[in-house]
């Protein structure tokens, strides 16, 4: 089956966007200045209240229109789509998971006369993190069958090439979708095995109230 | 924070007091929203003094002390750790609010025991004591591990080294928290009812070390406890709290056994009996 | 900058018309999930565990694959499917696909529900002899499902929020109806954005409110199932 690399590809750029802007809005959330923390609430209510699919077509088909700039490939679209998206529903995550750590904690930090910035570092976020784990798998198979949006913008995934299989030869269709799924099962099957392993590291290490 | 500037005439009159304090509490008070916890708190610790802070629940005994460790600021008036200003600093030549490297300059020497340990799960019993002198004091990682197995033992748990505090017993657990805060060689400890999340049982093993450290002399200590037989035995002096004031002290048998204040009595009697 | 206002009020009218058919797959999607999601709780409680372990993977297998797939499966293969194969119409489709995908997440939140109910409970319904039917309808269900009720209702604005996948089977909801507005205007842009404005005026206050539920709900119950909620509200499924 091809188009298996592009499906790869997009998830795991997705998934390295997706983290990475979840942590910079989470903390932006927890900021004191209410500029950053206004900006960043936008943002997450805006992605979390559409449809990825819409976010999606936005993306790809009114943000030229509306800035006469093209994105440039309907990668960039897809990959930002996705990872804006899950992006704003992992920050609440980050937001949860450290604001989840006892204040005891940030005491015994302060009372070792830890700064700011080493209190987050060595105390706060290391316990915040193990939380974030179980759901941050969750949401890299949510990520992963997001990808199948992309071969609606036109990109050579694996559903792509099974619609072209399909439109050749009708009566494979069975067999061509029953594939696919069985494909993205294979795929997801370490995404599943990852997430029950940072359940069972979540589980110790972590001082909530 | 504008309601706690002072003139800077009555700093420079703290700067230059007796050397032979080293906490000064000045007419602190600390109200939470509406309710006032402490209402005018004047008190002097001298270096190596051990205080014993007592008195009913609700009257502002752990806020006093968290207020030395910077985790609650007061509502007004000053506190003088060593000759400096904890709350304040001089800028421009005005007494402004303290900011974080100021509280950390002066909280330096300032060390906490907490009720609930607040040990960090996330790394083992040495790594708790470590971090702090390897990250704040700048100590090179083989000389802070070396004094923090030395303190471990201390304690009595120099073969727990590698365990996670969730291996551990709450006796042991708290023990854990006194060499972390002795790693960092403070000249003032904090006991916030360091015995009273603990099985009865496992009250003895605690108090144990915290007698030897008091034996050791050389730090001063503010106890706030329920334990009047332990305050007794290893205070220099007892501070009966009642309804944010100092409703009485002076020494363990003064105030334990000899006064005639009512509250006090009342007091004394519900753990007595 | 080349936003037409002129465009946006010409497409809002076209894209509105698809409104009635988003909402009404929405709740059809919705309540066939709550109804197949009975349907998996009840086969996980087979005390057999060959079966549970078959079903498990079953669960596992729709949770983790792409729904969008799931639809293709459903409208353009299952027709092809010799002797069982029949047609079905874009919105049954969808109802089918959507409503099973999403089952498999209902399951799990009455099963949260059904787990959360004390043990205690249970040995009490036995001590008083209580037969199976009255043990569920009187004590173990009237326990359970109020604590999963902010949690359903946070997959309602999920799924409402996956119903426009079904325009990619011609399901003539706001987003077709904005697709069909852009290709014969060549004009996206405002199409879209009114599609994202509705969501957006739907769902945000639809959170807000299930958000507010749901406090509510910890108050009245014990804060186990408050934090069982926190797990199980897993956001967005794509």
């Amino acid at each position: 089956m091809r188009g298996i690399e592009i499906t790869i590809t997009v998830l795991i750029l997705s998934a390295i966007f997706g983290y990475l802007f979840a942590f910079i809005a989470g903390l932006c959330r927890l900021s004191t200045n209410p500029i950053l923390r206004g900006f960043t609430s936008f943002y997450v209510e805006i992605f979390r209240g559409t449809s990825l699919i819409v976010q999606l077509f936005w993306l790809y088909y009114a943000i030229p229109m509306l800035f006469g700039i093209d994105l440039g490939s309907n990668l960039l679209a897809g990959v930002l789509a996705i990872s804006l998206n899950y992006g704003a529903y992992m920050s609440e995550i980050v937001r949860g998971s450290i604001l989840a750590v006892s204040k005891g904690q940030s005491e015994a930090a302060t009372a070792l006369n830890m700064s700011r910035f080493q209190r987050m570092r060595l105390v706060i976020f290391p316990q915040a993190v193990r939380m974030m784990l179980p759901e941050f798998g969750n949401y890299l198979i949510q990520m992963l069958k997001a990808t199948s949006l992309v071969s609606l913008i036109g990109m050579h995934d694996i559903l792509y090439h099974g619609n072209i299989l399909r439109s050749s030869d009708l009566s494979a269709a069975p067999t061509v979708y029953l594939l696919i799924l069985v494909f993205y099962f294979i795929m997801a099957l370490p995404l599943i095995f990852l997430t029950r392993k940072g359940e069972a590291i979540s589980k110790k290490g972590v001082a909530s109230q | 924070m504008s309601e706690s500037v002072v003139t800077k005439e009555h700093s420079q009159d703290t700067q230059t007091e007796n050397k032979d304090v080293i906490v000064s509490y000045k007419n602190i008070t600390k109200s939470f929203g509406d309710v006032e916890v402490l209402k005018g708190i004047n008190l002097d610790i001298k270096p190596a003094e051990k205080v014993a802070l007592i008195g009913p629940s609700g009257s502002g005994k752990t806020t006093i002390i968290r207020m030395l460790m910077t985790l609650e600021q007061p509502t007004s008036g000053e506190i003088i750790v060593d000759g400096k200003n904890l709350w304040h600093m001089e800028k421009n030549g005005d007494l402004v609010p303290a900011n974080e490297k100021h509280l950390r300059e002066v909280r330096g020497d300032i060390g906490m025991v907490f009720q609930h340990f607040n040990l960090f799960p996330h790394m083992t019993i040495l790594e708790n004591c470590m971090t702090a002198p390897i990250h704040v004091q700048k100590e090179d990682k083989a000389s802070a591990k070396e004094r923090s197995i030395e303190m471990l033992k201390k304690v009595g748990l120099g073969d727990k080294l590698d365990n996670y505090p969730s291996q551990l017993s709450g006796g042991q657990k708290q023990r854990v928290a006194m060499a972390r805060a002795l790693v960092m060689r403070p000249k003032i400890m904090l006991f916030d009812e360091v015995t009273s999340a603990l099985d009865p049982e496992l009250v003895g093993e605690v108090l144990e070390v915290i007698r030897d450290i008091a034996k050791e002399g050389e730090m001063a200590m503010v106890l706030v406890t329920h334990e009047m037989e332990f305050a007794l035995d290893i205070a220099d002096r007892v501070i009966f709290l009642d309804n944010g004031v100092i409703a009485e002290e002076g020494t363990p048998s003064e105030v334990l056994e000899h006064s005639d204040n009512e509250r006090l009595q009342q007091f004394l009697h519900r753990f007595r009996s | 900058m080349n936003w037409r206002w002129d465009m946006f009020f010409e497409a809002l009218p076209y894209v509105l018309q698809g409104i009635g058919v988003t909402i009404g797959l929405t709740f059809a999607c919705y309540l066939f999930a709550l109804i197949v999601g009975f349907g998996w709780t009840f086969l996980r409680r087979i005390p057999n565990k060959t079966i549970n372990w078959i079903i498990t993977w079953i669960m596992e297998f729709i949770r983790s694959t792409p729904p969008l797939v799931q639809l293709f499966f459903i409208f353009f293969a299952w027709p092809m499917v010799p002797y069982v194969g029949v047609t079905l119409s874009p919105f049954a489709s969808a109802v089918l696909g959507l409503g099973i995908h999403f089952s498999t997440y209902i399951g799990e939140v009455y099963r949260s529900g059904i787990e959360g109910v004390e043990k205690g409970q249970w040995e009490a319904s036995r001590a008083l002899n209580f037969s199976t039917t009255q043990k569920w309808t009187k004590i173990i269900l009237p326990q359970a499902i109020p604590p999963t009720i902010p949690m359903l209702g946070n997959y309602l604005i999920i799924m409402f929020k996956e119903v426009p996948l079904a325009a990619t089977i011609g399901v003539v909801g706001i987003l077709h109806m904005a697709e069909s507005f852009g290709s014969v205007n060549f004009r996206y842009l405002e199409a879209y954005t009114i599609v994202a404005l509705i969501f957006l005026a739907l769902s945000y206050p639809s959170a807000i409110l299930i958000n507010k539920l749901e406090r509510k709900m910890n108050r009245r119950f014990d804060k186990k199932a408050a934090l069982n909620s926190m797990n199980e509200s897993k956001g967005a499924v794509s």
